[in-house]
């Protein structure tokens, strides 16, 4: 029985007059607790797809039915309600600067209505899950991107949510703090049983984390399967895939040693 | 003393005459008491326009196109009037409001209409200026769009707004000294009349002193204030 259910899943945008068709049809089926990946190049889909999951798109046909919720049948102020139940992480963190790392993580509970003690102690439980106790009172400016993304993590998480997407959350930062922020998203996926969605282009990324995934070219998905199995028996196409994903993650790790 | 009999260097000297200063008291309080008021509208009515604008666009929270094509067409009017040619319009409005078409109270109605439209654009392009990830990012956490707007927005481009203000303080403080010309009272009418009409160079200059003094503090406060924030927010 899948968690999260997507049907049939179809968005056009309109560009400069033109249509862009962007999901051609999309079928998914995650199941509850695992970490599915799903990988493309840019503009394959990735990020539509993920914003259709919480109707920041909304699509324009198909279906999206997430435990027994169906996202897209739902009214402007269930869908603000089910939206609390989907944590999402961005690759540029979209922390607010405005508000300590303490009340960012607390925003979520803000707008929610929860008390000021209950806010406290669950912010404070949150971001020691995430390793940022001692940045509390820390403004986002003056973190790193390794710490920002644990703010960012906090802050998808400390409604406990049932799902958590990843959009590209480790594709602004270095190898080192990506690892630990992976292991982060392990480390909470085995501890809570949350479901996590992982979107990304980077290969590495999946293989670390993944047991199932999904390959998103051009809008349609064109391999699904375990991550084991799509890496020891690639078809001949996603072998293709793979080995240009490969060659652009070298073009880019040379590129970044070259700046640094 | 004026520049026709006199050097510049003793006209100088005299403008600094204790004199003359005695008289600037009370103009220097209604330009004040002008301008303080004046922002205070400014502030009030070009946020609202500001806002509306900014949410209403065609890529805002609540897209509108007849308050948006509306709002942004009346700003554009409103700012293509030179502002004599504003303070002469605004005599029967004040006349009607007021029932005298002269005097303090009836210029401050010229100096925000001429003000408000310069907020308003102002309020608008620091608004825009938020990254569109933090909105959403907002709405991904399930705000509602007031939420996304007075907990995120607002706060996130507060210091952008507020050296927004300071501009449009500063162009109210010459509003005011042009606003002198039509029976305003304050340092513009003694410029005016003392300085254009009958020569007195030395007041004219004392009048100029104020005024950089009140653009300096007024730029120096809103600096400050705004750097501050930044500075908190580890921004700068």
């Amino acid at each position: 029985m899948s968690y999260i259910e997507i049907r049939d899943l179809k968005k056009t945008f309109e560009v400069h007059g033109r249509e862009l068709e962007v999901l051609k049809g999309v079928d998914l089926d995650v199941e509850k607790g695992t970490i599915f990946g799903i990988i493309g190049f840019s503009g394959a889909g990735k990020s539509t797809l993920a914003r259709c999951i919480n109707r920041l798109e909304n699509p324009d046909s198909g279906s999206v039915v997430v435990g027994d919720v169906d996202i897209l049948q739902l009214n402007k102020r269930e869908l603000l309600e089910q939206r609390k139940k989907i944590g999402m992480v961005f690759q540029n963190f979209n922390l607010f600067d405005s508000r300590t790392v303490y009340r960012n993580i607390a925003y979520p509970l803000e707008i929610s209505g929860v008390s000021k003690s209950e806010i406290h102690d669950r912010v404070l439980e949150t971001a020691e899950m995430v390793g940022l106790s001692d940045k509390l009172d820390a403004y986002p400016g003056g973190l790193s991107g390794g710490q920002k993304q644990r703010v960012g993590i906090a802050r998808a998480l400390v409604n406990k949510p049932d799902i958590l997407i990843s959009d590209e959350a480790t594709s602004a930062l270095d190898p080192q703090t990506t690892i630990q922020i992976l292991d982060l998203l392990k480390e909470i996926n085995e501890k809570s049983g949350i479901t996590i969605l992982m979107i990304t282009h980077e290969l590495e990324a999946i293989r670390y984390c993944c047991s199932q995934m999904a390959v998103l070219e051009n809008g349609k998905f064109i391999e699904k399967g375990s991550v084991q199995s799509i890496f020891s028996n690639p078809t001949s196409r996603t072998g293709a895939l793979f080995a240009k994903v490969l060659q652009e993650f070298q073009n880019i790790s040379f590129s970044e040693g070259e700046g640094i | 003393m004026s520049l026709l009999d006199s050097s510049l260097w003793e006209v100088i000297k005299a403008s600094f005459n204790p004199e003359i200063w005695k008289e600037l008291i009370v103009p220097v309080g209604e330009t004040l008491y002008m301008t303080v008021i004046s922002s205070i509208i400014v502030l009030i009515f070009g946020m609202i326009l500001g806002v509306v604008l900014t949410l209403t666009s065609p890529d805002g929270l609540l897209p509108k196109r007849v308050s948006y094509t509306t709002v942004g067409w009346l700003i554009n009017v409103l700012r293509s009037l030179p502002q004599m040619v504003m303070i002469i319009l605004m005599i029967p409005v004040a006349r009607l409001i007021f029932g005298k078409s002269y005097g303090i109270n009836a210029c401050i109605i010229a100096i925000a209409a001429s003000c408000i439209p310069m907020y308003a654009r102002i309020v608008e392009s620091a608004l825009l200026e938020i990254d569109k990830g933090k909105i959403e990012a907002a709405k991904s956490i399930g705000s509602s769009n007031a939420q996304v707007f007075f907990k995120v927005i607002i706060p996130e481009t507060l210091p952008a707004i507020i050296r927004g203000f300071t501009v449009a303080v500063i162009g109210v403080i010459s509003m005011t000294a042009l606003a002198g010309m039509f029976g305003a009272g304050g340092i513009g009418d003694i410029a005016v009349r003392f300085g254009y009409q009958r020569f007195q160079h030395d007041r004219l200059f004392a009048c100029v002193y104020i005024l950089v003094v009140l653009v300096q503090i007024t730029q120096g406060i809103g600096n400050f204030i705004s750097n501050r924030m930044l500075k908190t927010r580890n921004l700068i």
